[in-house]
């Protein structure tokens, strides 16, 4: 039985939603990131499912695109997040305040 | 006709390179060959185009590369060999050569030996370029390089303020004129639509004659051709320039490049026969500077400014010539003028060196006896240059007065002009004569003086034969292939007119002998009496001055003004009112930046929702339209 499209969006607002809503609220890096990842996926799932409606691979390659992107943009702050660990600074983003004017 | 034009450019191209960059490590010799036999070589090669061209060959243009293109329009590099091109190489080369040879000798004490030859030839390479060139761009840049080069030679003891200034004098006064030929060649393409001469003079008559656009052509070459032959009013740079060594007054502003402007009228006589007010222009022009230089030239006491005058005032002869139609005469005056000027520059650079480097003429003395060759050579060339009969100056100063007096209207006047200007120039000629080389040793005579190495005195014999003989070249004849053949005037005109303008330089002999050598008690008597008048001409009609109120001062002042008021206050104040504008500004929004990542994110949410937003009621999604 072919699941409707509009239950993968659905599912995909509620993903974002509760990445977007996280990453407001949580003050671990940790946990913050995996927000980030939370919304990104739910993009890529919103992605392939229109894809896969429209018979085009434009939104499979975009899906590809973020995951790259997202995997790139996690080197990076986990090497940031261990850097100020190892600095001993509390792990509280909104204590990490060195780029205020 | 086989052309070895480029020979003739590139010996001289070849020797200051050479003498530029390795001078300093060449022996002297070296050095001395290099520089004067670049020249020889190139006058060799002028030989053989004369050669050829007596022999029937036609005159040619030859197209070497394409300088560059755009469109269908190609700047080529082209070189125009006919007669009148001929006669002004074989000058430049010829005298230039004397004039190197002689420079090997005055300047063997200066340490800035090779750099002296390099100069010159790169002087003689302008030059060579400028008279060789067959379209205007390329005159124009031998005209600029001739300038560049005469910048160059007149500040060559750039260790005197003196020097430098001139230098620069001459630099602005000749560039005012670069840019009256810039402009020019813009008038003759935007009309035309050609540079090159022989597309030029075939296509001239398409303009109206005597109309706007011909007339501002011939005007705008005419400020070039003034600012470089030192013509009325932009004639103030050439006495200054004297302070360059004495070879260098004697090639470049005596014999070659202040004729410069000569050549060009010469050369554009089709557009100025076909623009008879800018023609005339350039007759009055010259008839004024012949007198007024000549006027000057009776009071100064610095030989090689009384010199440059004179050379001024010849060359205003020639502008006369070629202004009023004359244009063989002028270029025949042209090439005496190059043998006596130059022969009286030379003479003049050795008694300057046998006083150590004192110029004025009143301490000079007794050079009959300790510098026999130059006091004779001298005194040829000022016979020649006063228009003693059978002498160089007499047959081509002759022919322009005749072609001046036998034409009617204002072209008489100028001729009565030239009549009177003869008899001053046989004056302060033989002033200094008389009180330079001393008829009688007028104060100090135990002074010891040597005549000049044979390397500077042999280059001055050559010199005053040229400047006995140079009459009797037949200038006119080989000219007229170019020109066309002259008016014909009847014998006993000639005879009359001839008679008349001997008549006149005896009486400026006859007064220089009796004020300068007969009684020089009469002078004093005299001087005083014509007080103001004097003291005017003195001081060269305060046209220094007249420059100096007019144009220096105001300039002064208003860079001062611009430099104190302009440049602090409205460039300085406008930069940095932007820059404290957007210093304050950015205080503003700085706020915004808080360090906490949940702010930032909001900001981030919120845009895209604002984004989202105006997407859809841009794609008409929403109750609001935006757009189309």
């Amino acid at each position: 039985m072919p699941v409707p499209a509009y239950t993968f969006l659905l599912l995909s607002g509620v993903l974002f939603t509760m990445g977007a809503v996280g990453f407001l609220v949580r003050r671990n890096p940790l946990v913050v990131f995996m927000c980030i990842e939370l919304m990104l996926n739910a993009v890529n799932l919103a992605f392939v499912a229109i894809s896969r409606y429209l018979n085009s691979l434009d939104g499979v390659i975009f899906a590809f695109l973020v995951i790259t992107v997202a995997a790139a943009e996690v080197v990076v702050g986990i090497a940031i997040i261990v850097q100020v660990y190892r600095a001993g600074r509390p792990m509280d983003v909104d204590d990490l305040d060195l780029m205020k004017e | 006709m086989e052309t070895l034009a480029p020979f003739v450019l590139l010996a001289p191209l070849a020797g200051f390179l050479v003498n530029a960059l390795f001078g300093r490590l060449l022996p002297r010799r070296a050095v001395a060959w290099i520089g004067a036999g670049s020249v020889g070589i190139g006058f060799i090669f002028s030989l053989n185009l004369l050669l050829q061209l007596l022999t029937g060959a036609q005159p040619l243009d030859q197209t070497y590369f394409t300088w560059w293109q755009s469109g269908d329009f190609s700047v080529p590099f082209n070189l125009y060999v006919d007669r009148l091109s001929t006669l002004m190489i074989l000058v430049i080369t010829g005298v230039g050569f004397l004039i190197h040879v002689y420079s090997i000798g005055y300047m063997r004490e200066d340490p800035g030996y090779s750099r002296f030859f390099a100069y010159m030839n790169l002087f003689v390479f302008s030059m060579l370029l400028l008279v060789l060139s067959g379209n205007l761009l390329w005159l124009i840049i031998g005209w600029a390089a001739v300038g560049l080069s005469s910048y160059l030679l007149i500040g060559f003891w750039f260790e005197r303020p003196t020097a430098v200034l001139a230098a620069r004098k001459a630099f602005v006064m000749n560039t005012i004129g670069d840019v009256g030929m810039v402009f020019a060649a813009f008038l003759i393409f935007l009309n035309l639509r050609v540079l090159d001469f022989q597309g030029l003079f075939s296509r001239v008559h398409q303009l109206p004659k005597g109309g706007g656009v011909i007339t501002a052509i011939c005007l705008l070459l005419l400020v070039g051709a003034v600012a470089k032959s030192a013509q009325l009013p932009l004639h103030t740079w050439l006495p200054d320039a004297m302070e360059g060594p004495t070879p260098v007054s004697a090639l470049i502003h005596a014999a070659t490049m202040v004729t410069a402007g000569v050549y060009l009228v010469a050369r554009m006589h089709m557009l100025y026969d076909w623009a008879p007010a800018a023609a005339a222009t350039v007759a009055v022009i010259g008839g004024v500077t012949a007198l007024f230089a000549a006027t000057i030239g009776t009071s100064q006491v610095d030989i090689k400014r009384i010199l440059a005058y004179s050379t001024m005032s010849q060359i205003g002869y020639m502008f006369l010539a070629v202004g009023i139609g004359a244009y063989a005469a002028g270029m025949f005056h042209f090439m005496t003028h190059a043998f006596f000027k130059a022969l009286l520059f030379m003479a003049a650079g050795n008694v300057i060196h046998a006083f150590h480097d004192d110029q004025d003429i009143r301490h000079m003395g007794n050079l009959r006896a300790g510098l026999p060759i130059t006091f004779w050579t001298f005194l040829i060339g000022t016979l020649s240059i006063s228009g003693f009969p059978l002498f160089a100056g007499f047959f081509s100063k002759d022919e322009i007065i005749r072609a001046a007096l036998s034409a009617p209207g204002t072209e008489f006047w100028l001729g009565v002009i030239a009549l009177i200007t003869a008899g001053l120039t046989a004056y302060y000629m033989f002033r200094l004569f008389f009180i330079a080389f001393g008829w009688e040793w007028l104060s100090h005579d135990d002074r010891h003086l040597h005549e000049a190495l044979p390397v500077q005195t042999v280059p001055i014999v050559i010199l005053a034969v040229g400047a006995v003989v140079g009459g009797y070249v037949p200038v006119a004849s080989f000219l007229s292939p170019v020109f066309g053949h002259a008016v014909e005037v009847g014998t006993g005109a000639f005879i009359g007119l001839a008679a008349l303008s001997v008549l006149v330089a005896l009486i400026g002999f006859l007064a220089a002998y009796l004020l300068h050598a007969r009684r020089p008690d009469l002078a004093v008597v005299w001087r005083t009496r014509l007080g103001p008048i004097h003291a005017l001409v003195e001081h060269k009609y305060y046209v220094d001055e007249l420059y100096d109120r007019v144009f220096v001062r105001p300039g002064l002042a208003l860079a001062r003004f611009l430099n104190d008021v302009v440049e602090p206050r409205v460039i300085d104040g406008a930069v940095n009112g932007v820059a404290n504008f957007f210093l304050l500004e950015a205080r503003e929004f700085r706020l915004i930046q808080t360090g906490r990542v949940s702010s930032y994110a909001l900001w981030t949410l919120g845009g895209a929702i604002g984004v989202v937003v105006v997407v859809a009621a841009f794609l008409g999604y929403l109750p609001v339209r935006l757009g189309g």
